[in-house]
């Protein structure tokens, strides 16, 4: 099942339950502008995977599980929503629709940046409140006073060997690129996990030299942007 | 060549002083430089050793089994299936674990083996020590510390390859262990491969089949279709267990296998102190002064050229000219304003111009400048759709078009290969350079011999661009090692402007006076201005030259440089002012410049790109030059 589409049934559920917390299957189709019966198959899926709680008749609930991702997915779509009508001055009418698209695709780096860019937001614009992140963090503040990277959950922050600076060391997480360029690439030692550093880029978008198992190596920019490094920043 | 006894193949990474090695045991002139991809193809020379006569090949880099370009495809197949005695595996002290990854490969094929582990003096000097007994032991080869450029070790070597030969062939080699997951699908691979009859090696078969490697496959195809299925799922599976493919889970595990032993065998103190080449880089690699100093470099080496190359002429026409007899009549004329003016006129080009010329580009290459230039460069070729190692080529190029051509190999794609050789025909070799500072530079003025050269790079990027549009397909990246600086040493530098020179002395110098005697016996008996008058259509009414050039062009398309030294048999004197204007020099010198590449370029473009190629080249090129020519003649002579 497409996790785009796990999100929308997640999300409607959490609009149409009341205060008991539960949702009708045939609310949810309607929303969803599905057939009962193929909503109905795709909730008892969820309910397998432990999202929901599903008893026929009664309706579905969401679990811990499925209200954690939900939450974040909210979170996303609402600061979507602030940016798409401040910064980007849409009319109001668009910016929901666009919003629901937004939020499947976007990453939690991104989300982060975003709340940080508007400046710490805590309600969409048609008022509803922006759930908080799962940053590991005292305060808004002083998570605008930190470097991204710097947080716990960036420990896993994965980005190209073109973005290190010179000087910096990473390790290299993952190549993309055709066969024969990965192949050459490890040849010359850039296997997973190895250590690289960066020395100098050429002015331009001209290449990168790097170093690597002792070894002084050129790389082109539009090779270089493809191989993808962690830098070990906790 | 007699038969000999044995062969001796020297293999390893680009640039560890397989060329020097090959040259001290063989005396020949391999040309050597430091830069990767300078030997594209494989040579050999004989070497008799305590009576036996001994075959060493010499072959180009190779990082890897797996191939990536032309040059490495030779160094395989020969390695795979030329079958020598013995693989000496030439590698780098001071970059043991990236050479160790390929001389893990040569385990596998369990070829013979001498493991020879060059520049142990540099290494030495980087705080690098080694434990070759215990290297010797992990590997169950032979072990040979070497300083090539000194010849220290290499007599071992050979010592060692014979031994080995007659040794009854034994399993004594190491094997590297993958994974279980992967060394379980080798197994079984393994077992089944045996039930064919297959010439090479069955362990390293099952890992090339793993590592799908095409050309493996092909072969295997004819004798066990079935196998490659599996081995294909095979390498699925391990795919998907490792979430990459499984060649490169394979280069991973043989690189921690070549870092562990690594680790065993070698210590390391990190000198304190940046090296010298280290600060070099700093300015020659530099954003801004790296470019600076590039430019500032070409320039002086041109003026540095000009300067010595029009000194020297003058010196040698008042030496020879005292001798002048000045005698009148057809035998006398013939004697004196063709042989005699021939020969000194190409001695003082050979001398003033082209030796001075091949020692610089000698002191660049051996030096390691070259390789910056490809990271300086990179970006503007990519405009022409090249990446920076075309500038090597490029580079080569102004000393002699000839080695140019070949050494486009080191380039990926057939396009880029193609693009490169058609831009490093219309490089201004130093032939040309004869012409343009011998002609322009010491008659009009030196401005005036840069501007034909700014010029030519103009048009030389204008028709890169050009055909990075009309030839399909994108360049991929520049991938190069970086060597580090090295002082080249002025031995390796005369000898091989030497190698590059000799042929000049013996063919160009006696062609050129032949030529001259030619010319002049035709300017005797009126046959000149038989030639002259067919081709003035395009010489005198079109590019406004003297009728006389156009026997000129046609002869330099023997050797260009012949242009300038005929022009003077013409002439009757080195005063080349009494019979053309400034205007004709700079037209003149501009179609020697584009015209045609010489005969012996076109041979070499017909034999890396095909007849048809080669000769479209030559008639465009034909056709620009006259195209520019003229032009230029219009525009320029309302400034003259």
């Amino acid at each position: 099942m497409p996790k785009e589409q796990i999100e929308e049934y997640l999300e409607a559920i959490y609009d149409i339950a009341g205060k008991d917390g539960k949702a009708k299957t045939t609310e949810i189709a309607q929303r969803l502008k599905n057939a009962p019966a193929s909503v109905t198959e795709v909730l008892q899926r969820m309910s397998r995977n432990g999202l929901i709680n599903y008893e026929p008749y009664q309706g579905v609930s969401l679990t811990k599980k499925g209200e954690n991702i939900v939450t974040r997915i909210k979170r996303k779509h609402r600061l979507l929503e602030v940016f798409l009508e401040k910064f980007l001055h849409l009319p109001k009418e668009h910016i929901h629709d666009q919003a629901c698209k937004m939020e499947h695709v976007i990453d939690d780096e991104t989300e982060q940046a975003l709340c940080k860019t508007l400046g710490m937001p805590t309600e969409c614009p048609d008022g509803l409140p922006i759930p908080p992140c799962n940053v590991n963090v005292e305060s808004c503040d002083k998570c605008s006073s930190e470097k991204i990277s710097d947080k716990q959950q960036r420990k896993q922050k994965i980005i190209s060997i073109t973005s290190l600076k010179p000087g910096q060391k990473g390790k290299i997480v993952f190549i993309r690129g055709g066969r024969n360029v990965v192949q050459r690439l490890c040849d010359l030692g850039l296997t997973n996990g190895t250590e690289v550093s960066l020395l100098r880029e050429a002015p331009l978008k001209g290449p990168i030299e790097i170093c690597v198992r002792g070894c002084k190596i050129v790389i082109g920019r539009g090779v270089a942007e493809k191989i993808f490094m962690q830098t070990g920043e906790t | 060549m007699q038969k000999p006894d044995i062969t001796i193949a020297l293999a390893g990474n680009a640039n560890v002083g397989k060329s020097v090695i090959f040259n001290q045991l063989t005396g020949l002139g391999q040309i050597i430089g430091n830069w990767p991809g300078k030997t594209v193809e494989k040579a050999e020379g004989l070497l008799t050793h305590h009576g036996k006569k001994i075959k060493i090949i010499d072959l180009p880099g190779i990082y890897s089994l797996s191939t990536y370009s032309q040059e490495e495809l030779i160094s395989r197949e020969y390695i795979a299936q030329g079958h020598p005695d013995v693989v000496v595996n030439v590698v780098d002290a001071t970059a043991l674990e990236r050479n160790l990854f390929f001389t893990l490969q040569l385990i596998e094929m369990q070829v013979p083996m001498v493991l020879a582990i060059n520049l142990v003096d540099i290494a030495k000097k980087k705080g690098i020590t080694i434990n070759y007994f215990r290297l010797s032991k992990i590997f169950g080869v032979p072990v040979v510390p070497t300083i090539a450029t000194k010849g220290v070790g290499l007599h071992e070597i050979i010592d060692h390859a014979i031994e080995i030969t007659k040794k009854e062939k034994k399993e004594t080699q190491s094997k590297i262990r993958y994974g279980s997951e992967i060394e379980k699908r080798i197994e079984i691979l393994e077992y089944e491969l045996k039930q064919t009859d297959l010439k090479y090696p069955l362990r390293w078969t099952a890992i090339k089949l793993l590592e799908e490697d095409l050309e493996i496959i092909n072969f295997v195809k004819q004798i066990a279709p079935k196998i490659i299925e599996k081995a294909h799922r095979f390498s699925k599976k391990i795919e998907e267990l490792h979430k990459e493919p499984c060649s490169a889970v394979i280069a991973s595990e043989r690189y921690a296998t070549a870092s562990r032993i690594v680790a065993k065998i070698q210590t390391h103190k990190q000198p304190q102190k940046p090296s010298l080449g280290e600060k070099l880089d700093e300015v020659t690699m530099h954003k801004i002064w790296g470019y600076v100093f590039l430019f500032t470099l070409l320039l002086s080496i041109l003026g540095f050229i000009s300067l010595f190359g029009g000194w020297l002429t003058e010196v040698l026409h008042n030496l020879f000219e005292q001798f002048n007899p000045n005698l009148t009549g057809f035998w006398p004329n013939l004697a004196w304003n063709g042989a005699m003016v021939g020969f000194y006129a190409s001695l003082s080009v050979a001398l003033g111009f082209i030796l001075p010329f091949y020692l610089i580009i000698g002191i660049l290459e051996d030096s390691g400048y070259l390789p910056k230039v490809a990271y300086l460069m990179d970006r503007p070729c990519h405009a022409m759709g090249l990446h920076g190692k075309a500038c090597m080529p490029l580079l080569v190029a102004f000393g002699c078009n000839v080695p140019a051509c070949a050494g486009c190999r080191i380039l990926e794609t057939n396009r880029d290969r193609l693009i490169a050789i058609i831009l490093s025909t219309l490089v201004p070799c130093s032939a040309r350079t004869v012409v343009i500072l011998g002609l322009v530079g010491a008659f009009i003025g030196i401005q005036y011999a840069i501007a034909l050269y700014v010029f030519d790079f103009i048009l030389i990027f204008l028709i890169g661009r050009l055909l990075n549009k009309i030839l399909p397909g994108t360049s991929i990246g520049i991938i190069m090692e970086m060597p580090p600086y090295r002082t080249p040493t002025l031995n390796v530098v005369f000898k091989q402007a030497w190698v590059r020179f000799k042929p000049f002395l013996l063919t160009a110098i006696p062609l050129i006076i032949l030529g001259s005697v030619i010319v002049e016996a035709m300017r005797l008996t009126n046959v000149l201005s038989i030639i002259s008058d067919i081709l003035s259509p395009i010489t005198v009414t079109w590019l406004g030259l003297p009728a006389f050039t156009g026997f000129l062009f046609i002869f330099g398309v023997l050797r260009k440089e012949a242009a300038l030294v005929l022009l003077t048999t013409i002439a009757g004197t080195a005063e080349i002012t009494s019979i053309m204007t400034p205007l004709q020099m700079i037209i003149f010198a501009l179609v020697i410049m584009i015209y045609i590449p010489c005969i012996a370029t076109i041979a070499a473009m017909v034999r890396e790109t095909g007849w048809k190629h080669a000769l479209a080249i030559t008639f465009f090129e034909i056709g620009l030059a006259i195209l520019i020519g003229g032009v230029a003649f219009r525009i320029l002579s309302s400034f003259f």
